[in-house]
């Protein structure tokens, strides 16, 4: 086995563990006095955990000079479209049970949903064409573009986390510091001074 | 010394390939077990166990007559004490029932003055000699979700009968114990402290309206606002402001914490109100604890054919 094969269902098996254990949990009637609150905030927050991590590949790939990292990045994101699917769905069938004149209607009563809504629904077109296939019929640079929609994403998705929390904010916080080094790296190293040609003496 | 050649030795002399392909899947098997307790751990350690109940002592010598109960079933007792909304020991619904260890309730003593004839200072002792009454109440939390908690106590009526309040006073200001070596900051928390709550005087004097010191007849579990607290069941549930130390009778309507950190999201008033919409939850629906499903919220908490007289002629979605 390749080491990159390796490190792949090693990703798998560590991103799994939190869907093991919330089960586990679940099952043992363990989630605490309000499951569905509880499955609702642990899913939102890993969400925004696989997020931040797949933005982190292209920094670290850079910092790190490592490009085998890239081969990871598919894996992560696709997680962070999973767990955001478990935690949607959550919401849909326990909170709104499962109505969609009543999700509607709290779409537009709460800014906080249609944020949520907002990033979920920018990782539908990301995930359908994350396969090898899709890349090559879109070519390299649109779907690069096209899967730019991640920041939005990671934007809304922490929007949402802080207009839910009451008053400590802590970790609404955390995630959009996280954030605003990952996006603000990319932004540093797109408009950073390039190195001044020398000029030969004439 | 000198050495004669670069190395007689050939690579696969000093490990054999069976040796190099054993250690390499010695260090897998190591990086997958290392890796994934480590993703376990960080898992637990933000989402621990909740925590058997504290032991408390028993309310003992009272009768318990059940006035006002309903007749729903009562929450328990493991549910009661690690789901609670007590943000000096802790922001999370959990972290209360670890954090509220530390809070001291004995000696304790309540402080009421203000507007009234006799202020005086009550031991904890004295209060806990009023006739007590056992009051099964909803509890509505503006989170949307609620509880049936069956609360030991009397009702705060007899307690201001005491100290006799003047014509001229209006309202009555509650105040929670603030001790920073053992609470958080308001920084941390994002509200102030001191908590404090209010209520308009004759909320205060319904019958409804009681002093808690106890649940299941037994004392307050801390994290549930020991020794002392409010309780207003027609009324959002941070409006029953936990372990009091204070009560005083004003003129004029007393700043309430949570209206001054959102002034949009909770009034004054913050009655039970499931046409009065909320930016964070619907108020029209609560889930039960202990249930899946969820269930209509009903105007002043189902307590309306009580306390509705008392807001006769007010706009409730302006007063919300």
């Amino acid at each position: 086995m390749t080491d990159v094969r390796f490190n792949k269902i090693l990703l798998w098996l560590n991103a799994l563990i939190p869907l093991a254990l919330l089960g586990y949990d679940a099952f043992r009637g363990q989630l605490g006095a309000n499951p569905v609150e509880f499955f609702l905030r642990t899913t939102g927050v890993l969400t925004l955990v696989f997020l931040s991590i797949t933005l982190s590949i292209t920094p670290l790939r850079k910092i790190l000079s490592n490009n085998q990292l890239i081969k990871y990045r598919r894996v992560l994101g696709l997680f962070a479209f999973f767990y955001g699917s478990v935690h949607l769905t959550t919401y849909f069938v326990f909170d709104r049970g499962g109505s969609l004149s009543g999700t509607v209607s709290d779409l537009i009563q709460r800014p906080f949903i249609a944020f949520g809504m907002l990033a979920f629904f920018l990782m539908v077109p990301l995930a359908i064409t994350s396969t090898n296939a899709m890349v090559k019929r879109l070519g390299g640079k649109r779907w690069q573009r096209l899967h730019r929609l991640i920041y939005l994403t990671a934007i809304f998705g922490v929007i949402h986390f802080w207009m839910i929390v009451k008053s400590d904010i802590t970790y609404p916080a955390m995630f959009a510091l996280v954030l605003a080094v990952l996006l603000g790296y990319r932004l540093y190293s797109r408009y950073k001074p390039k190195p001044a040609v020398r000029r030969s003496a004439a | 010394m000198l050495i004669k050649k670069p190395s007689d030795i050939k690579p696969s002399e000093i490990t054999s390939e069976s040796a190099y392909l054993s250690r390499r899947n010695f260090i897998r098997a190591g990086l997958a077990a290392v890796t994934t307790g480590a993703t376990a751990l960080t898992y637990r350690y933000f989402n621990p166990s909740p925590l058997p109940p504290v032991q408390v002592k028993d309310i003992s010598n009272i009768e318990l007559p059940k006035n006002f109960s309903t007749d729903e079933t009562p929450n328990t007792i493991e549910q009661i004490t690690n789901y609670n909304n007590f943000y000096e020991f802790g922001t999370s619904k959990d972290e209360p029932a670890r954090e509220a260890r530390a809070l001291v309730t004995r000696p304790w003593t309540v402080e009421v003055g203000g507007m009234v004839q006799r202020p005086r200072t009550f031991d904890i002792e004295e209060l806990l000699k009023f006739e007590q009454e056992e009051r099964i109440y909803r509890l509505r939390c503006v989170e949307a979700w609620s509880m049936v908690v069956p609360w030991v106590g009397f009702p705060l009526k007899k307690l201001l009968e005491q100290v006799e309040p003047l014509g001229s006073a209006k309202y009555v200001a509650f105040e929670t114990l603030y001790d920073k070596n053992i609470m958080l900051s308001s920084f941390s928390a994002g509200i102030d402290f001191p908590y404090v709550e209010g209520l308009r005087l004759d909320e205060a004097l319904h019958p409804l309206t009681i002093l808690a010191t106890g649940i299941y007849g037994k004392e307050l579990p801390k994290q549930d606002g020991a020794p002392i607290r409010l309780v207003v069941p027609w009324k959002y549930g941070f409006k029953s402001i936990k372990s009091i130390v204070k009560i005083m009778l004003t003129d004029h309507e007393p700043p309430t914490t949570w209206n001054e950190a959102g002034p949009d999201e909770y009034g004054f008033y913050s009655n039970v109100n499931p046409a009065v919409r909320h930016p964070r939850w619907s108020q029209a629906k609560e889930r039960r604890i202990g249930e899946l499903g969820l269930r209509d919220t009903l105007p002043f908490n189902g307590y309306g054919e009580q306390v509705a007289a008392l807001y006769e002629g007010m706009d409730l979605k302006k007063y919300f």
